[in-house]
């Protein structure tokens, strides 16, 4: 009777160390997935070059952003900062402004400082926003898993919902070479009331240093 | 489980310097002459790295000389690649390097390092287009590793340690 006992309660000890860690596996999960297109993306309040905090709220008249989380150091992010100034002076004017981050660890990654955060945006006259990511908070909420990453919103009732995830365009190395510039066509889309109709693309970068 | 492990990692130590031979003969077989010590390659050329249905273990790594992370664990699949080489394990390092780095920053680090795995580049701009191919599961961040043998594979987008890569490696051979 007593042999019995114990093994119903050794079973149900098995079970829940199973349910318990079956639990533990799905958590990180979800939280690394980030943001899937519909989804609302939260606003921030980060420290830009300039020494003062931007947020998506003080943008009153923005239709939309263009939220690309990049760094001072990746290849693909450095052959990449031209056509950033430049689609922030297409669109800005347009309602959708570029708003950059920086999501990596200095410790890690000791050229993603905010003093060389300063200095790469004053060498490159950056025409945007170059926010550091201190908390490395924001990011794991979008899901970037990598530089550059970009996230288009649009405002809807107040809310910045996720329209396109990805890629700038087809060719990060040259900016010549480019068939298909995804970003663009995505906000030109959003622009003439249309759906995004490619939502999602996929391009290399450096991973997000944690 | 931990057994089985320091029991494979026992036995492939002796062996290595005997399977040495193997795995030079297979990577003659699949350089042609005239590409030179580092091929480079489109997707298609690199689909063939990734479709081998034999009993072999094929562990792909995706990396560059400027991903700090990809350098922090090449020696750890240098390792597998000599112990497990017995078990039939090959590695592949695929480098997505700017093509033309390969003089200047490719060959002189494999040289460097003395990099004895098969190392090839990827020079295919239309990343979009392949990345899902690779896998779906990868949004393009490196590194990245697949892991397959026959119709058996595995996707990591992540770094690993010499013990967590000996794990995945040994859990499918």
């Amino acid at each position: 009777m007593k042999k019995r006992y114990l093994s119903i309660v050794l079973f149900l000890a098995l079970v829940s160390v199973a349910v318990l860690s079956s639990f533990k596996s799905i958590q990180p999960a979800a939280v690394s997935n980030g943001y899937t297109i519909g989804d609302v993306a939260t606003d921030f309040k980060l420290k830009n070059v300039d020494g003062k905090m931007v947020s998506l709220s003080e943008y009153k008249d923005a239709k939309g952003f263009i939220v690309i989380f990049t760094c001072n150091t990746c290849p693909y992010a450095v052959a990449s900062e031209d056509r950033i100034n430049a689609l922030d002076k297409e669109y800005k004017s347009k309602g959708f402004p570029v708003i950059a981050i920086n999501p990596n660890n200095p410790e890690v990654q000791p050229d993603d400082t905010f003093a060389k955060m300063q200095e790469k945006a004053k060498e490159k006259q950056f025409t945007f926003p170059y926010l550091y990511d201190e908390s490395q908070s924001i990011f794991a909420k979008y899901g970037a898993t990598k530089t550059p990453h970009v996230y288009l919103l649009q405002k809807e009732k107040g809310k910045h919902i996720v329209k396109y995830i990805g890629a700038i365009d087809d060719n990060v190395r040259d900016a010549s070479a480019v068939k298909v510039p995804f970003l663009a066509n995505a906000v030109d889309e959003l622009l003439a009331g249309k759906e995004v109709s490619v939502k999602e693309t996929k391009a290399i970068g450096c991973s997000v240093k944690q | 489980m931990v057994m089985v492990c320091i029991a494979c990692g026992n036995n492939t130590k002796e062996d290595t310097t005997v399977t040495a031979s193997e795995v030079i003969e297979d990577k003659t077989a699949v350089v042609s002459p005239g590409e030179g010590p580092i091929p480079t390659v489109d997707y298609d050329g690199l689909e063939p790295y990734l479709t081998k249905d034999n009993d072999s273990t094929y562990v792909v790594n995706f990396w560059a000389t400027w991903c700090k992370p990809c350098i922090k664990e090449m020696p750890y699949f240098e390792r597998i690649q000599a112990e497990y080489a017995k078990e039939k394990v090959q590695v592949v390092f695929v480098s997505l390097d700017f093509p033309d780095k390969l003089n200047t920053q490719v060959i002189p680090f494999i040289e460097k390092n003395n990099i004895q795995s098969k190392v090839i580049l990827l020079d295919d701009s239309d990343a979009n287009s392949w990345i899902p191919k690779v896998s779906q599961e990868w949004s393009g961040a490196i590194p990245a590793t697949v892991i397959y043998k026959g119709k058996e594979r595995k996707f990591y987008e992540r770094s690993f340690s010499y013990e967590e890569l000996k794990k995945e490696v040994t859990s499918i051979l």
